[in-house]
């Protein structure tokens, strides 16, 4: 495996990032905006903010196709960024909702995207032509606490959503005149808007942290606080699943997760590194780190003066400090994305912090 | 490092650095507003269950997460009423500095001496490790510097009787 490609881009936490479909541009959620980053050699230079929210931008999207920003902030408000000749120009989005919105995805198609919240709703929202603007509807029942993650299955019409109630649940997002009828499926049949058809709860009633639909669609990973990860595999419309399996970790909690084909799942959190869980409906398993230990990783190269010696001496009572992780990253890893991949065969994935890097990773 | 500090410290380590687990979370409960969830204490689902790791029944912390803040409370050896009275002033001399100490919290949790509060602004900002780090090294000095200081004010007591009995002899 090739050395993991680390950029430091500042020393701010990185709530989300979101590269675009090709690869030039990546989009770092900084505080109260967004910024863009474009490639230029093997480094990223800022090139544009996004300025607008008022307060912690949580989450940001970059849709593949059209190439539209959607950005989402604590200050109760989402915004679609369209390029235009001078410059980057939002949109409101009507979310009618009045706590923090949390978390944004667009949907596959492209026609629509879905904001988790702290109002216990996930607004999903999509284009109205008669009056230019992007309007929502809003998946309440039976949310009970804060949404933390989102995700979209394939077909664009269910929606996976972790609270931190300790349940997942795959909601129908369908809206009539925007999303083409959904061909069955294990999930369900018949899918008017807020069907839900799933509803699973965490094993030791721990807060939902990352969900990912397989990209078949027919499996649906969901990770816990608890450390675990669970894979529930779906029968029938109305029925228990067919398999769910936890596999339970000594890690520290895991954040987000990817799936690498239908029989691998990537997934990292507050461990700093990416970890490997491999197997299929008969059982899963840990199978170790991506991050090979040897070298020292990102901080191998520290400036050792005689300044510092003494100031650590002075200070301590010790000279060196060892401040340092052996991993690439520094701090908890937030948000981890597939960053090439060809029929849900991921070949390479990036990976964001609280510590302010992002990292591509090459399988 | 006496036989039964190293364990009662490496269960306080791993269970912080276990704890640390935070992330932002803004309040469900009160508009625009990103309060530590441990303090308000609204949202029930947001707290986990608080540990108390004691190494005997005067010395122990009581660790309590939740989504986006933990709180750490240090319950210090005090054998006598000279040890009670320098645990009482040395508290009270560092909270009153809370600002420069970042994670101190101005008033300790009942039942124990001083409380910390971190949360996910602080480790962001700050080496994870070394938070906990700074908690463990606490500590073990405080109570290092408690006996110092108990020497110190029976020595100084001697000496001021000395000096005051002087002239009668």
């Amino acid at each position: 495996m090739a050395t993991p490609q680390a950029h430091h881009l500042f020393h701010a936490p990185i709530a989300d990032h979101s590269f675009s479909a090709d690869r030039r541009t990546v989009a770092v959620a900084r505080d109260n905006n967004v910024e863009l980053y474009q490639s230029s050699g093997s480094k990223f230079t800022l090139s544009d903010e996004l300025k607008g929210h008022e307060k912690t931008v949580t989450s940001v999207d970059i849709a593949p196709g059209s190439g539209r920003i959607v950005t989402c902030s604590q200050d109760r408000n989402a915004y679609v960024w369209e390029k235009t000749p001078t410059g980057w120009k939002p949109t409101l989005v009507l979310l009618r909702i009045n706590r923090a919105a949390t978390f944004v995805r667009w949907s596959p198609s492209e026609q629509k995207f879905a904001v988790g919240s702290g109002a216990r709703v996930i607004a999903v929202c999509y284009f109205e032509e008669e009056n230019d603007w992007w309007i929502s509807k809003h998946l309440k029942k039976p949310i009970r606490s804060t949404i933390t993650t989102l995700a979209w299955h394939p077909n664009s019409v269910l929606l996976a959503a972790g609270s931190t109630d300790s349940h997942a649940r795959v909601f129908s997002s369908f809206i009539k005149g925007t999303d083409a009828r959904p061909e069955p499926s294990a999930w369900g049949e018949r899918l008017p808007f807020n069907t839900i058809c799933g509803e699973f709860l965490n094993d030791s009633a721990g807060w939902i942290q990352g969900v990912s639909f397989s990209p078949s669609g027919d499996a649906l990973a969901f990770t816990g606080h608890d450390s675990s990860v669970t894979v529930v595999y779906p029968s029938a419309p109305e029925q228990p699943p067919r398999a769910m399996l936890n596999i339970s970790t000594r890690l520290l909690p895991l954040n987000s997760l990817i799936w690498n084909g239908e029989n691998e799942i990537i997934a990292a959190g507050h461990d700093c590194e990416p970890y490997r869980f491999q197997g299929d409906e008969n059982g899963w398993r840990l199978t170790g780190s991506l991050e090979s230990k040897a070298g020292a990783g990102a901080g191998a190269a520290r400036e050792e003066s005689a300044l510092n010696m003494f100031r650590q001496m002075d200070l301590k009572g010790q000279t060196t400090v060892n401040t340092k992780l052996k991993t690439t990253h520094q701090n908890t890893i937030n948000t981890i994305r597939p960053y090439e991949e060809a029929n849900g065969q991921v070949k390479s994935f990036s990976t964001s912090g609280v510590d302010g890097r992002v990292v591509i990773w090459t399988l | 490092m006496s036989q039964s500090l190293r364990p009662y410290l490496q269960c306080v380590r791993s269970s912080l650095t276990a704890a640390l687990a935070i992330s932002n979370f803004a309040s469900q409960i009160s508009e625009r507003h990103n309060v530590p969830e441990i303090e308000s204490g609204a949202s029930p689902e947001l707290i986990l269950n608080p540990l108390t790791v004691s190494r005997n029944d005067s010395e122990s912390v009581l660790i309590e997460p939740s989504v986006n803040s933990v709180r750490v409370s240090i319950r210090i050896k005090q054998a006598d009423e000279i040890e009670h009275i320098l645990v009482h002033k040395l508290a009270r001399f560092l909270t009153q500095r809370a600002e420069s100490f970042f994670i101190l919290r101005r008033k300790p949790v009942k039942g124990y001496d001083i409380s910390f509060l971190i949360t996910n602004f602080h480790t962001s900002s700050m080496y994870k490790n070394q938070l906990v780090e700074f908690v463990i090294s606490f500590m073990e000095d405080v109570d290092k510097e408690i006996s110092e200081m108990k020497l110190f004010l029976n020595a100084r007591a001697r000496f001021v009787a000395e000096s005051f009995l002087t002239p009668f002899d």
